[in-house]
């Protein structure tokens, strides 16, 4: 390396990377150079522009909006565009792998192929009410409903929960965090037939499989709360069943 | 769908263990601070039909319970996913707990 900007200064950051592909890998070491305020993604990408241009990982927005840049930074699901590197370093070390509980692609790019199948099977989606009603609904912003959807659907897609949830690591057929709670929008939903969502959520491997441990929302980078979702879709089949519903 | 009737009876035994666990909490000190002998205990449980016949459903849900409980265990931390073994685990703690009521009938 050389040159002014590849040049390290007194003080670098330890980033151990896991390198590999789905055959496995490991933990490769670099040295960046420290940066006040560079975040996790500056970690990357000096790594691939200075050292590794081959180190494949993912990003698109940098802004904390489009959720693609989600890694294992010492062992917690974090984004890398809004994480500060400094502040989740240990003793200047930083070991960043690929999201826990996805299937590696290379090096930090994992599939999300089955998280989006769970979010399928849990009917995570609008499911209107056939046929639909003459009149548009009316929803007021404010309204309690509203304001249950509104906390459910502002989920960015990045997987965190996923990865953060052990109940995901022991029961491969968990629906999982994500899924639900977006299926939890959806319930509440005025215009939807929830009956659908209720049902998924029933099926083997859904609300139950759930103990409630809350990683989920303790670790999702926006402040939704899926375990609080999963909490109010478990009430409402509870209440569903005893009336003979589902 | 079975799982979560399961879970839904997971539940719902948890419900009552925690109302009939109270009572028989409540039980054991009354006849402790009587005091009652075994024999005057058993006495009043031949005597009245609703001692074994509590003890029974008690004995009951806390197998339920517990079998549901282990085999989700079982299910998520070694991987046993059959059902022979868990339906086998319930049938022993039901007939245990019903061997117990029986006697003090
Ligand atoms: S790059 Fe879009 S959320 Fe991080």
């Amino acid at each position: 390396m050389s040159g002014p900007d590849t040049a390290l200064p007194d003080t670098a950051l330890v980033v151990d990377l896991w390198r590999g592909d789905a055959g496995g890998g490991g933990l490769v070491r670099y040295r960046v150079p420290v940066d006040p305020g560079q975040t996790i993604l500056d970690v990357l990408t000096w790594v691939q522009r200075h050292a590794e241009p081959g180190l494949a990982y993912r990003f698109a927005c940098r802004v904390g909006m489009c959720g693609s840049c989600a890694v294992m930074v010492n062992g917690v699901p974090r984004w890398a565009c809004r994480t500060r590197a400094i502040p989740v370093a240990r003793q200047g070390r930083l070991e960043i792998r690929p999201l826990r509980h996805f299937p590696v692609i290379r090096d930090l790019v994992v599939d999300f192929e089955a998280f989006f199948a769970r979010w399928r099977r849990a009917l995570g989606r609008f499911a209107p009410a056939s046929p639909p009603p003459d009149a548009l609904a009316v929803i007021a912003p404010d309204a309690s409903d509203r304001q249950l959807v509104d906390a459910a659907i502002e989920c960015i897609g990045c997987g965190i929960c996923l990865a953060a949830c052990d109940s995901v690591g022991a029961n491969p057929d968990y629906l999982g965090p994500a899924a639900l709670n977006r299926a939890w929008a959806a319930v509440n939903d005025r215009r939807d037939d929830t009956m659908g969502h209720l049902r998924a959520a029933a099926r083997d491997g859904g609300v139950h499989a759930c103990h409630a441990q809350g990683s989920c929302r303790r670790f999702c980078p926006v402040g939704r709360d899926p375990a609080g979702a999963i909490v109010g879709l478990k009430r409402r089949l509870l209440v569903a069943a005893l009336k003979g519903r589902l | 769908m079975t799982e979560f009737r399961l879970f839904l009876i997971q539940r719902i035994t948890a419900g009552l263990l925690l109302v009939m666990g109270v009572a028989h909490l409540a039980i054991l000190l009354a006849a402790t601070q009587a005091p009652l002998s075994a024999a005057a205990i058993l006495a009043r449980t031949h005597a009245n039909p609703f001692w074994p016949a509590f003890y029974a459903v008690f004995a009951m849900t806390a197998a339920t319970h517990a079998a549901l409980g282990l085999r989700v265990i079982a299910r998520e931390w070694l991987g046993w996913r059959g059902t022979a073994w868990g339906i086998g685990l319930w049938a022993v703690l039901v007939t245990l707990g019903l061997r117990a009521a029986w006697i003090i009938a």
